[in-house]
């Protein structure tokens, strides 16, 4: 196994389990989770598996492997990036709804005081 | 007795928001109708929040800064909720005059529409605003006419007279930010009537505008996308 190869593997394994922390002090939420648990085991498994990248660039016709990696890696970030655009939308109108509620229980509390 | 929510949005306007709230309450009003004045804080830096709680007014004061849409919106969610028949915003820097409110309401009894918009533009009196400005709003009426077929003369006026059933609408959606020219196709695609009239309004007596001249760009492209957008999005709905 070359040297490269332990260092990623090592580092994707440091990876997983400050994600796995990340999760048990309910600092990330599960589905949040997945994305990165899953991109951490991809990354685990091209570590051991030295030929895959070559195979899978083969196997879709990429002529340079390393181009593989960065059409699917920016793909998947554009993705991911759009996917969390939508989560604030969602937060933003449901902060948006709570600081209304909020304006008028006070009112109403003040006039009954 | 119809009674009428004056909804005013107040953004860091300590200085100008007493003589409003007071010009409000005066103001002259047709016979069997009430006017209560809503003052919608929207999170000011400034004594905002004090002055109006020693005001003849009812004060929402929001958590969070909304902007001008939310801050609108909280209002109208305020009069629904406590079944108003009307509602009329005004602006909170002291350039809708409050002695033209019974021109809207006069307006509404007798052409009974749904949206009144008091505008700047039908004949050219009091103030008129600058170039740009108005560039912007001869757009906003050839994009509206374009997509609902309609003609509103003044469509960046905030100063608008709703009644109950558009007041069931903007409670569950208004615009966020600059909602104005947006609310119009609201409005039309809902199937209300819009009528404008005549109104005379004044330079801003303190405050800022919500729209600065940088972003006045930003601005048209942003409203126009969100014209679009709410277009299609009632259009598919039915």
């Amino acid at each position: 196994m070359a040297k490269i190869q332990i260092i990623a593997i090592a580092i994707s394994l440091l990876f997983l389990l400050y994600i796995i922390r990340l999760i048990i002090k309910g600092k990330l939420r599960e589905e949040y989770s997945i994305v990165w648990i899953v991109c951490t085991i991809v990354l685990i498994v091209f570590s051991f598996w030295r030929n895959g990248l070559e195979v899978m660039a083969n196997l879709l016709g990429v002529y340079e492997a390393p181009n593989l990696i960065f059409t699917g890696a920016i793909f998947a970030i554009l993705i991911y990036l759009l996917h969390l655009s939508v989560v604030i939308s969602k937060l933003q109108s449901q902060n948006k709804q709570l600081a209304q509620d909020i304006a008028m229980l006070k009112e109403k509390m003040e006039k009954k005081n | 007795m119809k009674r009428i929510a004056a909804v005013v949005p107040a953004y860091n306007e300590e200085k100008a928001i007493a003589a409003v709230v007071e010009d409000i309450n005066s103001a002259a009003l047709p016979e069997d109708y009430a006017i209560d004045v809503i003052v919608v804080n929207d999170c000011s830096k400034d004594a905002t929040g004090e002055v109006i709680s020693k005001l003849k007014c009812i004060p929402l004061n929001l958590p969070i800064n909304l902007g001008i849409g939310g801050a609108v919106q909280t209002g109208f969610k305020y009069a629904f909720e406590n079944n108003y028949d009307f509602a009329i915003q005004i602006d909170g820097d002291g350039q809708h005059p409050a002695s033209e409110i019974q021109k809207l309401i006069e307006f509404q009894i007798q052409n009974t529409v749904d949206v009144v918009i008091g505008s700047r533009f039908i004949s050219k009196e009091g103030f008129q605003s600058s170039a740009i400005r108005r560039f912007g709003i001869n757009y906003f009426k050839w994009l509206n006419n374009l997509l609902v077929g309609i003609k509103v003369n003044d469509s960046t006026s905030g100063f608008r007279l709703i009644n109950r059933n558009v007041l069931e609408v903007v409670s569950d959606y208004y615009p966020d930010e600059y909602p104005e020219p947006e609310a119009i196709i609201l409005y039309s695609l809902n199937g209300f009537k819009i009528g404008e009239v005549q109104v005379q309004m004044k330079e801003r007596q303190g405050g800022v505008s919500s729209i600065g001249a940088f972003s006045s760009i930003y601005y048209m492209f942003k409203v126009s996308l969100a014209i679009i957008y709410t277009f299609i999005r009632i259009k598919f709905k039915k």
